[in-house]
C-alpha cells in the first residue's frame, strides 16, 4: 500500500509540514518517520506542524502528535501546532486528548514568531553563559 | 425510511472512507460543522476498533427522523472476537491493543445515544446516532 507523504520544507533553523490530505494510519506513521529524520539531518530545533486544512484529527492521529512531540522533544527540537479548527479543537477535548505536552498557535506566522521568539531567547540566555 | 449508505472496513484506508460517508451524510442532514467533526471522529474511532480487533466489518450511515427531528444513525458491524467485558471497554485508557483506549468512550462522548451489543466469539454490533438540535 502507498502512503502519502507530506512535504517537509526547511526555513531557517525551522522545518515546517502543512498537512493538507486526510492522513490515513500508514500515512501518518510515515509521516512521523520522515519528521524526525529530517530534523536529525538538518539539525533544526523547531517543527512547526500546520493543520489548517484538516478536519478531523481522531485518538490515533492524536497519538501521533503527541509522540511526534515528545520525540522531537528528546533530539532537542519543539513541536508547535498551529491552525487548529474550532471543531477540531473541541472534539479534541470531547475525545479527551487534550494534548498538554504540546505547544500550540493560532496560524502559521504566529507559530513562526513563537519559534523565532523562543530561539532568541535561547541564544541570549546561551551567550549569557558564556560571560559567567 | 432513508436509504442506508455502507463502507466496507478491510484496511486503514476504509477509515478515512467510512468517516468522510460519515461526514458527507451529516452534511447532506443538514448538521453543523461542529457536529459533523464529532461524528466523523466518531466513525473514525469505531472504524478503527474494526480493523483493528476484527479485521474486517461495515460501518452503515443512514438519515433518521423522530418526533419531526432529522438524525443520522450510523451501525458498526463486525464478525470478531467480541468485547468480553464491555464496561471495562468503556473506560477511558483501558485497551487491549496500541491504542490510546480512547476509541469507545470517546466515540459514546461524541454521539447522543451509544448502544452496544457483543458476544465473544461472534462478533459485535455498535449503534450511535446523533440529533439535530
Amino acid at each position: 500500500m502507498n502512503s502519502i507523504r507530506i512535504p517537509i520544507l526547511k526555513v531557517g533553523n525551522v522545518l515546517i509540514a502543512s498537512i493538507q490530505v486526510a492522513l490515513h494510519d500508514a500515512s501518518a506513521v510515515q509521516f512521523k518517520d520522515d519528521l524526525l529524520e529530517k530534523i536529525h539531518t538538518t539539525k533544526s530545533r523547531a517543527v512547526i506542524i500546520d493543520l489548517t486544512a484538516i478536519d478531523v484529527v481522531d485518538s490515533f492521529i492524536g497519538r501521533m502528535i503527541a509522540d511526534i512531540a515528545a520525540m522531537a522533544g528528546l533530539m532537542g527540537a519543539r513541536v508547535v501546532l498551529t491552525g487548529l479548527q474550532p471543531a477540531v479543537a473541541i472534539t479534541l477535548v470531547e475525545l479527551g486528548l487534550e494534548l498538554p505536552n504540546v505547544l500550540t498557535a493560532l496560524n502559521l506566522e504566529k507559530g513562526l514568531e513563537l519559534m523565532q521568539k523562543q530561539d532568541q531567547l535561547a541564544e541570549e540566555e546561551e551567550s549569557g553563559y558564556d560571560t559567567l | 425510511m432513508t436509504p442506508s449508505k455502507a463502507a466496507v472496513i478491510r484496511s486503514d484506508l476504509d477509515i478515512v472512507i467510512a468517516r468522510t460517508l460519515a461526514r458527507d451524510t451529516a452534511k447532506s442532514i443538514g448538521f453543523g460543522a461542529i457536529d459533523q467533526a464529532r461524528i466523523a471522529t466518531a466513525v473514525s474511532e469505531l472504524a478503527r476498533n474494526i480493523f483493528l480487533y476484527a479485521g474486517t466489518g461495515s460501518v452503515t450511515v443512514r438519515e433518521i427522523e423522530k418526533h419531526g427531528r432529522r438524525g443520522i444513525e450510523i451501525v458498526c458491524e463486525d464478525q470478531g472476537p467480541g468485547i468480553a467485558d464491555v464496561n471495562l471497554a468503556m473506560q477511558d485508557g483501558y485497551t487491549t491493543s496500541r491504542g490510546m483506549g480512547m476509541g469507545l468512550p470517546g466515540a459514546k462522548r461524541l454521539m447522543d445515544e451509544f448502544t452496544i451489543n457483543t458476544e465473544v466469539g461472534i462478533g459485535t454490533v455498535i449503534v450511535c446516532r446523533k440529533w439535530r438540535n
